[in-house]
């Protein structure tokens, strides 16, 4: 069997979350190099804030402000740093029990070795340049025993302009996620893409209760059976149901008003979504036979937009009844 | 009260499999031999319950696209947790308790090396304050081992004996090895894997049909922790005790424990008072390969399969989820379904 294809997969977004009064004026106090924890029902003071006490569930709302600087609790080293982490360079992850605070933070230290961290070891915040609201504000912790770095007053730091004025609490914040993977097909999907490639059009039957699926799936999915008999398919067939779009929207390829419907390859029991031009909109029909517009081959790679759209054959429209089960 | 135990077990885990990550050609096969071992269809089945998470495949509603595998016409009664597999036999076995059903099949699965794992679990912490900073798995892992260590409550050679045990390899040699993340290890970080777990249930008289030696469960519980790394004494599991209290876990003479790095079967030695003749893990447990989201699950398929085998009489399996012990089920399975817990 050949390799199945593979291509990588990049999933990002911005987390955009809306705070609460406890983390909303945490974030607020970042902004202004201050850090506070919240009273919890048994008087512990936990840093960061939590919003319902750990034992007793109860909403928790007393903050108290804590030092910015602390004693570490636990640590280890991360000799490569990861995409997103607060150091390019190595340096130790700790958790980190502030003074004035009952719990330990995450965050961590930029000490240069491994040798120059333990358990006791004195940090401080060292502060990001522009505080804005956010955790990251605490840029990391550095050992007390070196050199401060120079930051900035508080009060010359320029808010961004997202930020809420430092008296308020943040109300959102914006964290962007990005996610790398390498994305594989499946073998039947893998034998799909590569006939695409050639021009050709692969379903696969299963062999209970003989549908044809196209793409093929590793499974019917009616009788869960591995589908494993591949069927060419040409490249006409029915337009069982169609909208007429006529919203813009970004990425679309194609101005409106334009047919986008589900095409029923000739011998194929499930239908896949196409373009169908060529025709105006007002006379696309339910049962139309429709043929696909090819692009020119030197255009092909391993994708179905190798067929740039279908188009209307003609031929008288098939009767309801042959297709009716496909709706 | 209705009596319900483990009839079926099938489980695979690799490296690293070609493949879709989209979870059919891993379950595909299980259930083949499931149905075949059993001698069922699958519409012998009443209720289909699945774990799994779409931040492994990246893709969204990613496992509705492995009930293909399952064969979903007519349509069938299935539900889905985004959590270990563990938690979707839980609901299942509600589901049966109910008297809804008589059978269930439970399944997770997840191609685990698609994406950067040590990265993708930071998405589950703290949206706020830890998520940001993108700890890594390992990262988190060694500074709850370094805490246990600190307070004297187990030694890096004490790790090392956990993991020679499941690797069969010396512990002194492994402690030659350089960290990986001070204090851990190679040895002590379960590498992640790709794996499916499939797990039948049943009820009464129709487990008895379907397999000599039921596994039966006497009790089952989960509880969680606070996901506030600081507010937790990460030494601790109290939620993995309170569950094995309500699920009873006397005499036990096996323990399947989801410990995927050595010093959580450590911290969990001492939350389930496991005594000293219990056989922990004994094919290995996670360490030879973590298959996320259904290791838990295959934790309790291994145990249940100790008493189908007839080499127990009474077993528990333990499953976790979150970061660093933080959610703990713990099911016990006798081989009499009138051996029962404490009450509640």
């Amino acid at each position: 069997m050949t390799t199945p294809l593979e291509a990588p997969l990049e999933l990002s977004f911005d987390y955009t979350r809306s705070l609460g009064p406890v983390l909303g004026r945490f974030m607020a106090g970042l902004a202004e190099r201050r850090i506070t924890g919240v009273r919890g029902s048994d008087g512990r003071v936990h840093v960061p804030p939590i919003e319902y006490d750990p034992v007793t569930y109860a909403p928790l709302s007393e903050l108290a402000p804590v030092a910015d600087e602390g004693a570490v609790v636990s640590w280890t080293w991360q000799a490569t740093p990861l995409e997103g982490q607060p150091l390019d360079r190595p340096f130790a992850w700790a958790l980190i029990r502030l003074d004035g605070a009952d719990t330990p933070m995450l965050h961590a230290v930029d000490c240069g070795a491994p040798e120059a961290i333990g358990a006791g070891t004195r940090v401080r915040v060292r502060w990001a340049q522009q505080p804005v609201g956010h955790i990251k504000d605490i840029a990391c912790f550095e050992p007390t025993s070196a050199p401060a770095s120079p930051t900035p007053p508080a009060s010359a730091a320029t808010p961004s302009p997202t930020a809420a004025s430092p008296a308020e609490p943040v109300e959102i914040m914006t964290t962007p996620i990005r996610l790398r993977y390498t994305h594989s097909a499946s073998p039947e999907e893998s034998r799909y893409l590569r006939g695409l490639a050639e021009g050709r059009l692969l379903g696969q039957r299963c062999p209970e209760c003989d549908q044809v699926y196209i793409p093929p799936r590793g499974a019917c999915p009616v009788d869960g059976l591995p589908t494993t008999d591949e069927v060419d398919l040409p490249d006409r067939g029915i337009l069982t149901t169609f909208c007429v779009v006529n919203v813009p929207f970004p990425g679309q390829r194609i101005k409106p008003p334009y047919v986008t419907g589900y095409i029923l390859l000739d011998g194929a029991d499930i239908g896949f979504l196409h373009q169908v031009l060529e025709c105006a909109p007002e006379e696309v029909r339910m049962g139309m036979w429709v043929e696909a517009v090819w692009k020119p081959r030197e255009e092909w790679g391993h994708t179905l937009r190798n067929i740039d759209h279908f188009r209307p054959t003609g031929e008288p429209d098939a009767p309801y009844e042959t297709y009716q089960r496909h709706l | 009260m209705t009596e319900i135990a483990v009839v079926g077990f099938a489980h695979s885990v690799e490296p690293k499999t070609s493949g879709a990550t989209n979870g059919v050609e891993l379950l595909v096969p299980l259930f083949q031999r499931l149905y075949a071992d059993l001698g069922i269809t699958k519409g012998d089945i009443g209720f289909w319950c699945s774990g799994s998470s779409d931040y492994l495949a990246g893709r969204a509603f990613s496992f509705i696209s492995a009930i293909d595998a399952i064969g979903a016409c007519p349509p069938i009664m299935e539900s889905h947790v985004e959590a270990d597999a563990a938690w979707a036999l839980y609901e299942a076995w509600v589901k049966l308790r109910m008297g809804e059903v008589d059978t269930a099949l439970v399944y997770g699965f997840g191609k685990s090396t698609a994406g950067e794992l040590r990265r993708v679990l930071a998405m589950q912490l703290d949206p706020y304050t830890t998520a940001p900073l993108w700890p890594d798995a390992t990262a988190l892992a060694a500074l709850q081992a370094r805490l246990g260590i600190e307070a004297g409550l187990w030694t890096e050679k004490e790790m090392a004996e956990v993991a020679a045990r499941s690797t069969r390899a010396e512990a002194a040699a492994l402690l030659e090895a350089s960290y990986v993340a001070d204090p851990l290890r190679e040895h002590d970080c379960a590498p992640y894997a790709d794996g499916a777990t499939a797990v039948v249930l049943a009820a009464g008289d129709r487990a008895r049909e379907l397999c000599d030696r039921p596994a039966w469960i006497t009790g089952i519980a989960h509880r969680i922790d606070s996901p506030s790394l600081g507010a937790r004494d990460l030494t601790r599991a109290p939620s993995a005790r309170t569950a094995a209290e309500a699920a009873g876990t006397d005499s036990v003479e096996v323990a399947e424990l989801h410990t995927p790095y050595t010093h959580q079967e450590l911290v969990l030695r001492r939350e389930l008072d496991l005594a000293d003749g219990v056989r922990v893990n004994p094919a290995g447990g996670v360490l030879g390969g973590h298959a996320m989201f259904a290791a838990g699950l295959a934790r309790i398929g291994e145990a249940a399969r100790h008493i189908m085998s007839g080499a127990a009489d009474r077993v528990l399996a333990h499953a976790t989820n979150g970061p660093l012990l933080q959610q703990n089920l713990v099911c016990a399975m006798s081989a009499s379904p009138s051996r029962s817990g404490p009450a509640r």
